[in-house]
């Protein structure tokens, strides 16, 4: 049944390794991207909340396929920003997706540390401040610590839907696995053996990442 | 709008005057950032006026955009139309006594929340090349909204259990002390609290589906808003500003439908005739945690909201 999966012809495992890698490396970008966000979307400077707030409503309600074709079309093609390749079409894919993954995903991240911060009750901080305790232990030992748990849950969502985002990477040609879907529905006369190859790999990269953060989440979770 | 008092106390004249020099601050590093993109755009000549009047004529719109609009609000409503009524059947499944329903119901959600709605679009695009006789032109539109309606019937699934599940309790309970069935209960009394309680929730789910809709344009060939892109810019040259303008086009339709969705939460929390909660959609796109604990939060108010 599967003797079409020709592995030395169809990359099978370097697809998903891609996908694999194009997901951690947005994940980290938007990870630090999102907190910056969110930073400044809770900070008492009206400007820089009003900057997050645009950055945020502009982003997300673009879809991620124009975000990651105007990364490529408009920023490498017309204005020749080519992310440190010179031009070389491997990396530059690549970067210039997590490029656009970054810049989408970090809107939900910001979104979700903020309804974190947003969970904790202004009564926790202010019998903090009661206690004496200045702006940085606040943050450190009150704030915090509170809202990193109920973040984990929101985090996780997102951590998985870019999973599942990257393969809009396909789109400008970087060669990962819907890119090889496409390619292996083409060529060959096999299509639910070869779907269910794919669908199988999203489940085993998707699910245990869902039943792990879901625990964590449960775990760490504030009980109030 | 957010309780910034959790963070900061009320500033006082040293906070105020640092609060003021990092906006002072901020506003300069914005302005240096606009200047870089003014002139990379400047020296590419994307700025040149011939490059941003076609969208004052109407021949642009009229040739290109609009009809793209209207395709890409078509998939995007038929998806809707079409993955609702499944929705509900799938959560309504999941939620049954017995075992041989409602384990193949969370069967099906869980496996197509966990796959990629691109992978959804090329099976169903090859499927109805293969096994159907679709017309060769109509067949990218039946394969977005097919792909749209698989994955998007599990997400709505899991707003419709959740919104059941959200009801007291006692409503199910008195609803079989006066002798209703459990279908009576389900159609008569559980259904319509939950349909007012999970209605923020499913328009904020559109959002998410006109957004997907772009893939269809992009990978496969429907002619919808982002594939006008290609069309307007390979005919006038373009491309910044076609992106641009098409963006703003998704931004204020997705705008429109993310209020009214707040708006109508709004409404129905205030109202007097549901129980108060409400449903909030999480709107990633993000819905599709593989299953696990990850329901989208009833009433607590803290999913994030546009």
């Amino acid at each position: 049944m599967f003797e079409f999966l020709d592995l030395e012809r169809y990359d099978l495992f370097g697809a998903f390794w891609v996908t694999v890698q194009l997901t951690f490396y947005s994940a980290l970008g938007s990870l630090i991207w999102g907190t910056v966000l969110a930073a400044m979307r809770v900070s008492p400077v009206p400007i820089m909340r009003a900057f997050g707030t645009a950055y945020v409503h502009l982003f997300r309600n673009t879809p991620l396929t124009l975000i990651i074709l105007a990364c490529s079309q408009g920023l490498y093609f017309t204005l020749q920003f080519d992310m440190g390749t010179g031009g070389d079409p491997e990396p530059l894919g690549f970067r210039l997706a997590v490029l656009g993954f970054v810049a989408y995903t970090a809107t939900f991240v910001c979104e979700a540390l903020r309804s974190g911060i947003n969970t904790v009750p202004v009564g926790q901080a202010e019998a903090a401040r009661a206690l004496g305790l200045n702006f940085s232990q606040v943050l450190r030992l009150i704030v915090l610590p509170q809202a990193f748990r109920s973040v984990v849950a929101p985090l996780a969502n997102v951590l998985i839907a870019l999973t599942k985002n990257t393969t809009i990477a396909s789109a400008i040609g970087v060669a990962e696995a819907a890119a090889l879907m496409k390619v292996m529905i083409e060529n060959e006369a096999q299509l639910l053996p070869i779907a269910a190859i794919f669908a199988f790999g999203f489940i085993v990269l998707v699910l245990p990442m869902g039943l792990f953060l879901g625990w964590l989440s449960k775990r760490v979770a504030v009980k109030r | 709008m957010t309780n910034l008092s959790v963070l900061y106390d009320a500033p006082g004249p040293r906070a105020r005057r640092r609060n003021t020099l990092l906006a002072v601050l901020f506003v300069a590093l914005l302005a240096l950032g606009a200047w870089w993109v003014w002139r990379a755009l400047d020296e590419n000549g994307e700025l040149e006026s011939a490059k941003w009047t076609p969208f004052v004529n109407s021949q642009a719109w009229t040739t290109y955009i609009l009809p793209g609009l209207q395709a890409t609000l078509t998939a995007a409503a038929l998806a809707m139309v079409i993955a609702l009524p499944l929705g509900a059947i799938l959560g309504i499944g999941r939620l049954s006594d017995h075992w041989w329903i409602s384990k193949p119901c969370s069967v099906i959600v869980e496996f197509f929340r966990a796959i990629p709605v691109l992978l959804l679009m090329l099976f169903a695009n090859e499927a109805y090349a293969l096994w159907t006789n679709v017309d060769r032109a109509d067949r990218p539109m039946y394969a977005v909204v097919t792909g749209l309606v698989l994955y998007n019937a599990s997400v709505l699934a899991e707003v419709v259990k959740a919104g059941i599940l959200s009801l007291p309790r006692g409503q199910r309970d008195a609803a079989q002390a006066i002798g209703m069935r459990k279908s009576q209960t389900m159609g008569y009394v559980l259904l319509p609290q939950a349909v007012t309680v999970m209605l923020p929730a499913i328009v904020s789910q559109l959002v998410v589906i006109v957004k997907d809709t772009a893939l269809g344009g992009a990978l496969l060939g429907y002619s919808e808003l982002m594939r006008s892109v290609g069309l307007v810019s390979a005919n006038y040259g373009n491309i910044i500003a076609s992106f641009i303008v098409v963006a703003l086009i998704y931004i204020l339709v997705n705008f429109l439908i993310t209020s009214f969705a707040s708006w109508l939460e709004g409404k129905l929390r205030r109202g007097k005739r549901s129980t108060g909660k409400v449903l909030t959609a999480d709107p990633a796109g993000a819905t599709a945690a593989a299953g696990v604990g990850a329901a989208p939060a009833a009433g607590t108010g803290d999913a994030p909201k546009p």
